[in-house]
């Protein structure tokens, strides 16, 4: 009760240090919730992306049955392969004649099949991972039945490396924000420290805890922190809802992940505060 | 109750304060704490509610060892030992009953039980009658009646008092003093540092302690 009252008066007295601090906390934020949005759709698009996902090995002409057995044999002892399709020359040519129309003069014209038979390996929805696609193809050409594998690998690798790149970034400018959130945090907590110097001196004389001491500014830092988080969400989900309407539809993060994120805020706010009072306690 | 054992004080710049002090107060004494300016009086007190440790030596208050009291449980401590300062030392802007509540407020006092416990303190001085005045507005009488009040807030058994009259007038001074003759009937022991030597001739069955230089050099009682 006097911790909250407290409080309250500690942003009454310095009502700009509050907004200056629940700013940056914010900026920090906002950069990891547009990450948040970011992350969220790309796991999305990929799981959509992930469903088509299969590694196709092209068979040799000359491949023996005994050879094409042992591969599929193989390939379905692996756990992560929930089937395999044996495509022959024939039916490529004819999905290729289906699919590709246009090409129907250049297809009739063929003396010869130029187009291979193929293994279509189904990965069960789990496993459709860079790693694991890379697994499953790397063990297939090591059939001698095999001339060659493709599993669109070049932009599952670079949708996680767009993912990764946008993680580094929120990472540093994150960081940087965070940073100065926690000094301008740091500073607020300090000048009331100071301010309340009078009644700290007599809380100690008459024997009030430390803890009692420290609660309320403690509890200005989480409040300030929560009010950067929240602040951080709403600019969030301006930017979220800027860019479906305008740009491009994306969908939003769970509500989970925001409460999350003004989780971290109070958590952080009441951090640097508690750093603060550390080192600012014993001065007075 | 209170027992310094060989206790010195060594101050960076300055040297020693305090040269290998010894005494104890027990339950229900009255005792002065005299000496020139200097002479380390407040050092002594300040020991005493371990707003400082010695440098040799051990310190006992209330059971509380200057050895053995962490920082974080000084807090016991300060409850069992009430504090008066020359300078009153309350929070301007505030009421004298105000001032008196904080302490109650802040050592974690049942709500309902403050209204009537600083009132009973209040009475006690002797200020029943200026309770809503600000503490800007008494006498300075009146606000070191207000620090007593204050102290008394944890029911401490041992009031320490350092140049409680210093910034008073001789009225107003022996009404503290009487204020205080009061609680030690009543038995609480009062250890109060003065080096107003009127006063303390004033009283005669009082035993006087002495400090020259940071040494005992007198106990009257001893
Ligand atoms: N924190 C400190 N750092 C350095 N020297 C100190 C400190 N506190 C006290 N002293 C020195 O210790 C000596 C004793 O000081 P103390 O305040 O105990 O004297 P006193 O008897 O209370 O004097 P007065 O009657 O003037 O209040 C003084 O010489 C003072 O300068
Ligand atoms: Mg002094």
């Amino acid at each position: 009760m006097h911790a909250i009252r407290e409080a309250i008066a500690g942003f009454r007295r310095a009502p700009l240090l509050t907004a200056l601090s629940a700013t940056m906390v914010g900026l920090a934020l906002f950069v990891v919730g547009l990450f948040g949005v970011a992350t969220y759709n790309l796991h999305e698009a990929l799981s959509r992306i992930e469903d088509r996902v299969e590694v196709v090995a092209y068979v040799r002409d000359n491949a023996l049955d005994e050879e094409l057995r042992i591969l599929e044999e193989d390939v379905m002892a692996m756990p992560e392969v929930v089937g395999v399709r044996y495509v022959s020359k024939d039916q490529a040519l004819e999905a290729a004649r289906r699919d590709l129309p246009e090409f129907e003069d250049l297809f009739a014209g063929l003396d010869t099949n130029p187009l291979p038979a193929s293994m279509e390996v189904e990965l069960a929805s789990g496993a459709r991972t860079p790693d694991v696609v890379a697994r499953v193809a790397e063990r297939m050409t090591l059939h001698p039945a095999v001339e060659d594998v493709r599993y669109g690998q070049e932009w599952v690798d670079r949708l996680f490396l767009l993912q990764n790149i946008g993680g580094i970034a929120t990472l540093i400018l994150g960081s940087a924000f965070a940073v100065v959130a926690a000094l301008i945090i740091g500073t607020a907590i300090r000048i009331a420290l100071f301010a309340r110097r009078e009644e700290i001196q007599v809380m100690r004389l008459v024997g009030a805890t430390n803890g009692f001491i420290r609660r309320p500014f403690l509890l200005e830092g989480a409040i300030t922190g929560a009010l950067g988080g929240t602040l951080a969400a709403a600019a969030t989900w301006g930017a979220w809802w800027g860019v479906s309407n305008a740009v491009f539809p994306l969908s939003w993060i769970p509500w989970s992940w925001v409460l999350a994120g003004i989780g971290a805020g109070a958590a952080f706010g009441l951090l640097a505060s508690a750093v603060s009072i550390r080192r600012h306690l014993q001065e007075i | 109750m209170i027992r310094l054992s060989h206790v010195s004080r060594d101050f960076p710049r300055r040297g020693r304060a305090l040269d290998d002090v010894t005494f104890s107060v027990e339950k229900g004494e009255f005792v002065f704490l005299t000496g020139h300016s200097g002479s380390g009086k407040s050092t002594t007190l300040r020991m005493l509610h371990m707003a400082d440790r010695p440098t040799e030596g051990e310190v006992r208050v209330a059971g509380f060892s200057s050895k053995l009291t962490s920082d974080r449980e000084i807090w016991k401590l300060r409850r069992r030992v009430g504090f008066v300062f020359q300078d009153f030392r309350l929070l301007p802007g505030r009421t004298a009953r105000e001032n008196v509540a904080f302490a109650l407020e802040v050592t974690g006092t049942p709500r309902r039980e403050i209204g009537p416990r600083t009132s009973r303190l209040l009475s006690q001085v002797g200020l029943s009658a200026r309770t809503g005045a600000l503490v800007e507005e008494l006498s300075g009488g009146e606000q070191q009646r207000v620090s007593v009040a204050r102290a008394l807030a944890n029911e401490p058994l041992v009031l320490l008092a350092d140049e409680p009259t210093g910034n008073l007038d001789e009225r107003s001074a022996r009404g503290i003093l009487e204020l205080f003759r009061d609680l030690n009937a009543s038995g609480m022991a009062v250890l109060m540092a003065t080096h107003d030597l009127d006063l303390v001739r004033s009283i005669s069955d009082v035993r006087t302690l002495e400090l020259s230089g940071g040494r005992l050099v007198f106990d009257s009682g001893a």
